[in-house]
């Protein structure tokens, strides 16, 4: 006894919890009888222990992927969480600084009042719109024969493959006389002298949103296509039947109700793209867009954390950023979930 | 007497390979014939919900139904000539509209200099020429790096990134669509939730994580994220979801492991699931520039070198055309070979 007073904390408490666990002491012995010989180990006392060991193989093809996932999705959202409430440059370690990010985002950054304004005006114009030309164009598209189908989609799809092919739009809006757009209005008579359009603060935020919609044809028109392609075409049959008439009254009755699913998911991908315009500004107008025109809440945060390396309050714009998003999806779930109901 | 024991050789050859095509052509028949039944089943069950609902209903409504049916087989219901027509001209009209920039980036590409500076510009290209290709060939010749370098970042950054894409994502999605793992359904949750939200807020941590790893300026750093994408990993959970389960018990008890019933038998019928994935991570890592972790010259993307010779001015706007024009030409053709594809797998891309 007196050598086990000699020791410290951690070796005492070591050598009682090996006490417990080796083979002679009684009370192992005792637990073992009791838990231990009856029933076998990953038995009905563990359910969740014991599906985990027979799954293991899945676990194991789970694995990869969700340790990637961790390390650049979910760790990386915590992280922005957390670094927002601190400032940090890189070099020093991050200081604690409570809400001071977000009271200056939102108090004393006139710019970044610019950039929500002009992401609000972006969204709220190219969400809906881009979200009902997706719908139009693919229902109207579901309409046409097979072959001639494919084309269009093709043709309705290849501008949001363009990728770094959008530069063609600056020189179609190029300030000089040979922009194409300067030259048809002159010729016809709109205009008299070339039009720095990209360059004018009246002009920039229009023509963003002309391009963004020209490139909202992606995967959400996509999957609206399929999902009206596996519509039962049984359906209509019946409905006209029932005494539908005409093709708005098979939309909003049959069409829209059946296809849910796709809304939701279309919607989805055209809200986090809406929320996230800030490389085609770049690319449009350059960085940054005289008088701060077409600042959007992404160029805020490539500025501040790219640029400047102010990652904390650059974290704070992310996380806003993050919340808005979320809120907006659950948001609008709830209100396509209604539909035709 | 040799000559005949060959002749005869080669017949019994001949009746042989004959054999082996009756036996060929009589599995041919068969896959047809369960090809056949599948579609059989099909036309039934449709025709069981239609009778279900035509027996609800009093004998003469029963009949006038049928005979509508009938009068109408070929003809969609609720549809006229006028407003076909009318949507047709329309959509022509948006689709040329939608394509136009794409003609006159394709158009610009094959003008000479003299074309591009007309006033007023002229939007078809009158005498094309390959010039804009040499001039790009020269201006990529004489920057530091090869343009055969930046080409071969983005092809191998590209091939790797998808290909581990869908082979990590579709290993993953086995176990979420077709067991009830504990956790599963945690982690599927998450990963819609990160659908939801632009991946410019990630961007700042990436860095910093990158950095942890010690993986700036390497490939890495376009690589490892693409294939965690959540994207494809969503359709493809979604895609494989319909696989029948029975055949994956049956599999089972016929003594094959997981991986075994993963890979001989799942991957090969969500072969549509793939070509997407393939498609869609092509496309974002075809035009990744990367510039925010990958600072070394001989690293960068092809898009990095496009954006060079955009600031170049507009002296430069034929091959700044020519590159646009091969940049886009690649997703686009990669799409086109595997559009029905896609489209089958977006059909099961529903949320709910």
């Amino acid at each position: 006894m007196e050598n086990t007073k000699n020791k410290n904390w951690f070796s005492r408490t070591y050598s009682k919890i090996k006490g417990w666990f080796s083979d002679k002491s009684a009370k192992y012995k005792k637990w073992k009888y009791e838990t231990g010989i009856k029933i076998d180990r990953w038995s009905k006392k563990k359910p969740f222990r014991r599906k985990m060991y027979l799954n293991r193989t899945l676990y194991l093809m789970l694995a990869p992927f969700v340790i990637l996932f961790t390390l650049f999705t979910i760790i990386p959202v915590i992280m922005s969480f957390a670094l927002s409430f601190t400032s940090y440059n890189i070099l020093e370690a991050p200081k604690w600084v409570g809400w001071a990010n977000y009271l200056t985002l939102f108090l004393d950054d006139e710019i970044f009042i610019t950039a929500v304004k002009n992401t609000l005006i972006l969204s709220v114009i190219t969400g809906p719109i881009g979200y009902m030309m997706s719908f139009v164009f693919a229902w109207l598209i579901n309409e046409l024969p097979g072959k001639l189908r494919s084309f269009v989609t093709l043709a309705f799809y290849a501008p949001s493959l363009a990728g770094n092919a959008i530069l063609i739009w600056t020189i179609i809006f190029s300030s000089d006389i040979y922009g194409y757009a300067n030259a048809f209005l002159i010729e016809w008579g709109l205009i008299t002298e070339p039009q720095t359009w990209l360059t004018n603060p009246d002009y920039i935020l229009p023509i963003v949103i002309g391009v963004q919609l020209w490139m909202s044809l992606g995967v959400n028109f996509l999957a609206l296509i399929a999902g009206l392609k596996g519509v039962d075409k049984t359906l209509y049959e019946a409905g006209a039947v029932d005494g539908i008439k005409n093709r708005w009254q098979e939309l909003w009755y049959i069409t829209l109700p059946s296809m849910k699913p796709q809304l939701v998911f279309s919607a989805v991908i055209q809200i986090s793209s809406t929320l996230g315009i800030g490389a085609i500004t770049v690319s449009l107008a350059g960085f940054p867009s005289v008088s701060y025109a077409a600042h959007t809440i992404v160029n805020h945060l490539s500025d501040y954390g790219g640029i400047r390396f102010e990652m904390g309050y650059a974290s704070a714009i992310a996380t806003i950023l993050f919340v808005s998003s979320i809120a907006l999806n659950s948001l609008i779930r709830k209100i396509i979930r209604r539909v035709g109901n | 007497m040799d000559n005949n024991k060959k002749e005869t050789a080669q017949v019994k050859k001949k009746v042989l390979t004959e054999e082996e095509k009756a036996l060929k052509i009589k599995k041919l028949e068969q896959k047809k014939l369960s090809k056949a039944t599948k579609v059989k089943k099909k036309k039934k069950d449709r025709n069981e919900i239609l009778s279900d609902r035509i027996d609800s209903r009093p004998f003469s409504e029963i009949n006038e139904l049928k005979i509508h049916l009938r009068s109408k087989k070929k003809k969609r219901v609720n549809r006229s000539l006028g407003g076909d027509i009318a949507l047709f001209v329309f959509l022509a009209l948006a689709g040329t509209v939608s394509l136009l920039p794409l003609i006159l980036t394709v158009n610009n590409a094959f003008k000479p200099l003299d074309e591009l500076f007309i006033v007023p510009p002229q939007f078809f290209v009158r005498n094309p020429t390959l010039e804009n290709f040499y001039g790009l060939a020269e201006a990529l010749g004489s920057s530091l790096v090869p343009f055969s370098r930046y080409l071969f970042n983005t092809v191998f950054v590209t091939i790797i990134g998808t290909f581990g894409h869908v082979i990590i994502a579709s290993m993953a999605a086995y176990p979420l669509s077709k067991f009830k793992v504990p956790g599963g359904n945690l982690i599927f949750g998450l990963i819609v939730y990160s659908l939801m939200f632009p991946a410019s807020v990630t961007a700042i941590p990436h860095y910093l994580v990158f950095n942890a790893l010690g993986m700036i300026d390497t490939h890495y750093a376009l690589i490892l994220p693409a294939f965690a994408s959540s994207l494809g990993l969503f359709l493809m959970k979604q895609f494989m979801s319909q696989v029948p389960t029975e055949l994956i018990e049956s599999a089972k008890i016929d003594g094959a492991g997981d991986i075994k019933i993963y890979w001989k038998i799942v991957m090969p019928l969500v072969k549509p699931a793939w070509l997407t994935l393939i498609i869609l991570l092509f496309q974002s890592l075809w035009a990744a520039a990367g510039t925010q972790f990958i600072y070394r010259e001989e690293y960068k993307m092809v898009s990095y070198a496009l954006s060079q010779i955009a600031t170049a001015g507009p002296a430069r706007s034929g091959v700044l055309a020519a590159v646009s024009f091969i940049m886009i030409l690649v997703p686009i053709g990669v799409f086109v070979l595997s559009q029905s594809q896609v489209m089958e797998t977006m059909a099961h891309s529903g949320m709910k």
